[in-house]
């Protein structure tokens, strides 16, 4: 069933769900979307599944004119979203009509937002998974970002009896200064010396941020006197904090499955949905957490994910 | 190259909340590759609970897992117990996965640049870089680029001064002693020697890519008009 006509795409709006695993051993990235707890909650919210395929917004959203009769919700940044040019809350759903138009303005608090639909956005699932990997063209429509004219599907589903809204205690709150929970490793042998100022040290979101990785501005980590400053090639995975020659930071996202250079801490699962809501610009402090403790943190977002979905059932 | 380290016993390494890293050794050595390789068969055929993705390197392999489903402690004991069973049985042999490459023309403009620098002649490039049997250490960068051990020496050549914007998909180059291929188009600044007709990574196809970890490559050269036949098929077949 045809969903969307995009009637401008906006600078970065991409097709999402929850990744790609099957072929990582392959060279092939996890993709998705950054903001995973945001894309659970809108799915939440219109009655789909976690992994159905959403918009993932950047900074800008798309105006979109609806096709069919839906349920759509709006989450993760505050992106001032119209139906009609009549403004309508986030984090809650909206039915709307066959011809309606949903403008998704620039956001007047975090980065990225998720547009959900009933159904979930219907693309051919490539390799397991319907997000959007530009580099290597696959997922999405035809491996890429919206562009003006684009016609997105939607896949089967009801629509609501009622509307599903988030209760406000729920929602999360960006602000310009964040703090990211982190583990120290894999390569915290290399950084013994400097392990304390790193969690001590405040850096800035810099403009050279994308979903393969976040550079930071700020304190230049030095390795330790004779460790070396690159490892033989290894697996890397979303919250690396890696530590290339010049000593700042990047923290890696969501497109690339392998590096050599040094990590001096990984930002735990919980908290990248955070990062995906910084703006260059930003602040950013690293707070020191056990394996244990961040565990305990995501089987406890995970349980508010379900009690959330519990919420409407 | 410095000496590699074997590790007797496997090392775990926290890798953020979601990943283990295995650690077999230190450095580029085909023997602690082998154990890499072998834990990810084990594990390929077990498929524990909560293990999302395996992604083996040189020497070490990431096990990718849910949190929700399986507690760290109990993966670690896990891959001991299989690191246990596993020294009792020996690994199946490697697949060889022959690769048709036009060297030299259009297809491969830096050929003359290798053979200046090695001092060979350009004949001589060809028959030493497809006379070689590669194995695959890992597969990562981009979408099936292998990280290839097993060039002949004689072939080192350094990457070009300014790298290319875009090298075509299918490209075989080689970077310092390093040989690889580009199986998507991308920027890069290795030596191109010669392009392959074959499609390295069809995601459309059931199977998107031609190897794994742990393959052998070898290249066969193969002409102009043979490397147009191969690519016609290649396109109209659905490959394999």
């Amino acid at each position: 069933m045809k969903a969307f006509k995009v009637i401008s795409p906006g600078p970065m709006t991409t097709i999402q769900d929850l990744g790609r695993f099957s072929f990582m051993d392959r060279g092939v990235p996890p993709s998705g979307t950054l903001d995973s707890f945001s894309c659970r909650v809108a799915n939440t919210l219109v009655g789909n599944g976690h992994n159905c395929a959403v918009l993932e917004t950047t900074f800008m959203g798309p105006s979109l004119e609806a096709l069919c009769d839906m349920d759509i919700a709006l989450t993760g940044a505050d992106s001032n979203l119209t139906v009609n040019g009549n403004k309508v809350e986030g984090w809650r759903s909206h039915s709307v009509k066959s011809g309606d138009v949903i403008r998704i303005a620039s956001a007047s608090s975090g980065c990225r937002g998720y547009l959900a639909l009933t159904g979930g956005i219907d693309v051919p699932v490539v390799m397991g998974s319907r997000s959007t990997f530009v580099r290597a063209r696959i997922g999405g429509i035809e491996g890429r970002a919206l562009i003006k004219g684009d016609i997105l599907g939607r896949g089967p589903g009801s629509l609501l009896k009622q509307p599903r809204i988030l209760p406000q205690e729920l929602i999360p709150k960006y602000t310009r200064e964040i703090t990211l929970r982190a583990i120290p490793g894999p390569q915290d042998r290399a950084f013994r010396e400097e392990m304390t100022v790193f969690f001590s040290s405040v850096y800035e979101v810099s403009a050279q941020t994308d979903r393969m990785g976040c550079r930071l501005k700020g304190h230049a980590v030095r390795h330790d006197p004779g460790a070396p400053r690159s490892i033989v090639t290894e697996a890397t995975v979303p919250g690396n904090i890696q530590v290339p020659e010049d000593g700042l930071p990047i923290i890696l996202l969501v497109e690339q499955t392998t590096g050599g250079y040094t990590k001096i801490a990984t930002v735990i699962s919980t908290d990248i949905s955070l990062l995906a809501q910084a703006l260059p610009g930003h602040k950013a402090a690293f707070e020191r957490v056990s394996v244990e403790r961040a565990h305990e943190l995501y089987r406890g977002q995970m349980r508010l994910i379900s009690t959330v979905t519990g919420l409407f059932d | 190259m410095t000496e590699a380290i074997h590790y007797e016993k496997p090392v775990f390494r926290v890798n953020g909340d979601s990943a283990l890293l295995v650690e077999y050794g230190e450095g580029i050595d085909i023997s602690i590759n082998e154990r890499v390789r072998a834990m990810t068969a084990v594990l390929g055929e077990k498929n524990l609970l909560g293990v999302k993705a395996v992604v083996p390197a040189y020497c070490s392999l990431a096990i990718i897992y849910d949190p929700c489903l399986v507690a760290l402690d109990a993966l670690m004991e896990d891959i001991e117990r299989l690191e246990a069973a596993r020294l009792s049985s020996p690994p199946s042999p490697p697949s060889i996965v022959e690769i048709p490459v036009c060297y030299g023309c259009d297809l491969g403009p830096d050929i003359k640049f290798v053979a200046e620098h090695t001092g060979l002649s350009e004949e001589q490039v060809v028959a030493l870089h497809s006379s070689a049997d590669y194995p695959i250490f890992m597969i990562g960068f981009t979408p099936g680029f292998c990280y290839l051990g097993g060039m002949d020496p004689r072939l080192k050549t350094p990457r070009r001064k300014t790298p290319r914007t875009a090298v075509p998909e299918g490209s075989v180059g080689i970077a310092e002693s390093q040989t690889g291929m580009y199986p998507i188009e991308s920027p890069g600044g290795w030596q191109i020697i010669g392009r392959t007709p074959l499609r390295l990574f069809a995601p459309e196809r059931e199977n998107p890519f031609l190897y794994r970890p742990g393959d052998i490559i070898r290249f066969r050269p193969v002409g102009k008009d043979e490397f147009l036949e191969i690519a016609r098929k290649d396109k109209t077949d659905e490959g394999l």
